[in-house]
């Protein structure tokens, strides 16, 4: 369990100006979390994520790795402790002049293993990210995706059980990106390592991480489950976020360049659905057609799993009469789901 | 061929055995200079690079003393520094003049340029592949040897290249403090004495031993990079 508590980090500019980067955060990251952190740059994520092995240390606040207060240690005793944290970069840091055997190697120097030993383990290493036969080969001759394989593999040399990944993805394309994401849910669900993932992309939170917390100016404005998050985020910051993910918000878009058919007639209401909750087992959209005598016409739809569990929702037009399209909304608002009007056509009473 | 000699090289062929005096008093020179200046330089370069701020070991005053001392040494003429170095010379080798006495001025005139060098090729190591040690619990020692140094072989083999070639410039200077070597023999004879064989000899020699020089150099850096 790694518990940040009250952490601020302020840098001085030079010029007798003060920075604050992290503004009393706390956070508590549980064993086998895939824990998100995601902001815009500048935001203070990877300053955060550097409190955790102390690269970076607090001006003030304290970080608790199972119990142990990591920010009293001293140097030996804190390089001890950074043997048992897993780092990968987004520009890879693998040493260029090295093979992909000596850089899985390279951590393992003076871990007491011998010759045999270490052979042993950098190749079951490779196998797992798989690239056991690239072990002869030179950082300069592989894709970034490989070069990010080789540097998970280094970090899990010393078996660790923390693994922080700064913005691993950011320099890969989405396929890489997306083929990385599997190899560190993988290795969480393999070896139930706790990773810390910080991201500025919410694909990447909602692809893996069980939690999540939201960064701006240096402070945690919203954090929470995954799930709980997507489906009911409260923080603007977080709605932003979250609709750069979805094509449910692509409508005011369309809406804004007149694409046929988006346009809701005279008398009909255009609304976005969400479902915010976890179980969405009744067929709403026909029992609503039903019971209300109107037509609901589907125009965008877009549901995903997001923590094991389906979130999403549709943009829909509502046609029929006035009064049975309000009972209708209201009937699915008592449903849990989120009825959001963007545009009403209908004659105002 | 003895007369083809005579005639093309008549003044060189006559001082042929000081001619090759004056070869093995530059390589005495360029050897020792080189030597002790390489431990020197290369341990200021480390120092100016871990000391400075942000470095792993960062500290001001050691960066602040070390920085000042080399520009300062930077800034001095080695023809100055050759008379000026005479006193220290007399004590630490027992004497200031012939190649003996040249030595702690080559040094002197060495070092602070090689240490600029050595500077410069570990800047070229990324930060992140020092931050990336740092996060597997390398210590300093570690950081240094198996990043730093590791991971300069190439640029470090072309600083020491330039590092050697400047110095063996400087060894054409220490004629001055009767040091000898082929400088001073192409200054007395081939100048002062309007003997041109005995300069084009030289300045061939000087070419071969530059380009030598430049060959070990960047055959080692080519095989240190990937």
């Amino acid at each position: 369990m790694i518990e940040i508590d009250n952490i601020v980090k302020t840098f001085s500019d030079g010029k007798d100006r003060e920075v604050e980067a992290l503004k009393n955060v706390s956070l508590t990251i549980n064993d086998g979390d895939i824990y998100g952190i995601i902001g815009f740059s500048g935001a203070g994520k990877s300053t955060l994520v550097r409190c955790i092995n102390l690269l970076g240390r607090p001006t003030s606040g304290s970080v608790r790795i199972d119990g142990k207060d990591i920010t009293s240690l001293d140097a030996k005793h804190l390089r001890e402790e950074r043997k048992k944290i897993g780092m990968i970069f987004q520009h890879f840091n693998l040493m260029p002049s090295r093979t992909v055997f000596g850089n899985v190697a390279f951590p393992l120097k003076k871990s007491g293993l011998s010759k045999a030993e270490i052979q042993k383990k950098v190749r079951k290493l490779l196998e797992m990210v798989e690239l056991s036969d690239r072990e002869n080969a030179y950082p300069s001759e592989l894709s970034g995706g490989q070069k990010q394989r080789v540097a998970i593999a280094r970090a899990l040399a010393n078996d660790p059980k923390i693994l922080l990944s700064d913005e691993a993805t950011s320099a890969l394309d989405p396929q890489t990106t997306g083929s990385i994401l599997k190899l560190l849910k993988k290795l969480n669900e393999k070896l139930n390592i706790t990773i810390v993932v910080i991201t500025h992309e919410m694909d990447v939170i909602k692809q893996i991480c069980n939690k999540v917390a939201v960064m701006e100016q240096g402070a945690v404005v919203e954090s929470g489950d995954v799930f709980d998050v997507f489906a009911n985020p409260k923080h603007p910051l977080t709605k932003d976020f979250i609709k750069t993910t979805s094509n449910l918000y692509k409508v005011e878009e369309m809406l804004n360049s007149n694409i046929a058919g988006v346009v809701p007639e005279k008398g009909e209401v255009l609304a976005r659905l969400t479902y915010i909750q976890k179980e969405v087992s009744e067929p709403l959209i026909s029992s609503v057609t039903q019971k209300f005598g109107i037509l609901l016409n589907i125009l965008l739809a877009d549901v995903e799993i997001v923590s094991g569990s389906p979130i999403g929702g549709t943009v829909v037009k509502f046609n029929g009469e006035s009064i049975r399209i309000d009972e209708a909304i209201q009937y699915l608002r008592e449903k849990q789901v989120g009825v959001e009007v963007i545009k009403d056509a209908r004659n105002p009473y | 061929m003895q007369e083809i000699l005579t005639n093309l090289l008549p003044n060189l062929t006559d001082k042929w055995y000081d001619f090759l005096q004056a070869i093995v008093d530059t390589l005495v020179m360029e050897a020792w200079a080189g030597g002790i200046g390489f431990v020197f330089g290369f341990t200021f370069g480390i120092i100016l690079t871990v000391t400075k701020k942000g470095g792993i070991l960062e500290n001001a005053v050691v960066f602040k003393t070390l920085d000042t001392l080399t520009n300062l040494f930077r800034s001095i003429p080695f023809i100055i520094l050759l008379t000026a170095l005479m006193p220290l010379s007399r004590a630490l080798m027992g004497t200031a003049i012939y190649v003996r006495g040249a030595i702690v001025p080559l040094v002197f005139g060495s070092v602070p340029f090689f240490t600029r060098q050595v500077q410069s090729a570990l800047a070229q190591t990324s930060d992140g592949l020092v931050e990336a040690a740092e996060s597997m619990g390398l210590d300093p020692f570690d950081i240094i040897t198996r990043v730093y140094i590791r991971e300069s072989i190439g640029p470090l083999a072309r600083a020491t290249t330039i590092t050697a070639i400047s110095l063996l410039g400087l060894t054409a200077m220490a004629g001055v403090v009767g040091a000898g070597g082929l400088g001073d023999f192409a200054v007395r004879y081939g100048h002062d004495r309007n003997m041109k064989d005995i300069t084009w000899a030289t300045v061939i020699v000087l070419v071969i031993a530059v380009s030598i020089l430049q060959l070990i150099g960047d055959s080692i850096a080519k095989k240190n990079t990937h």
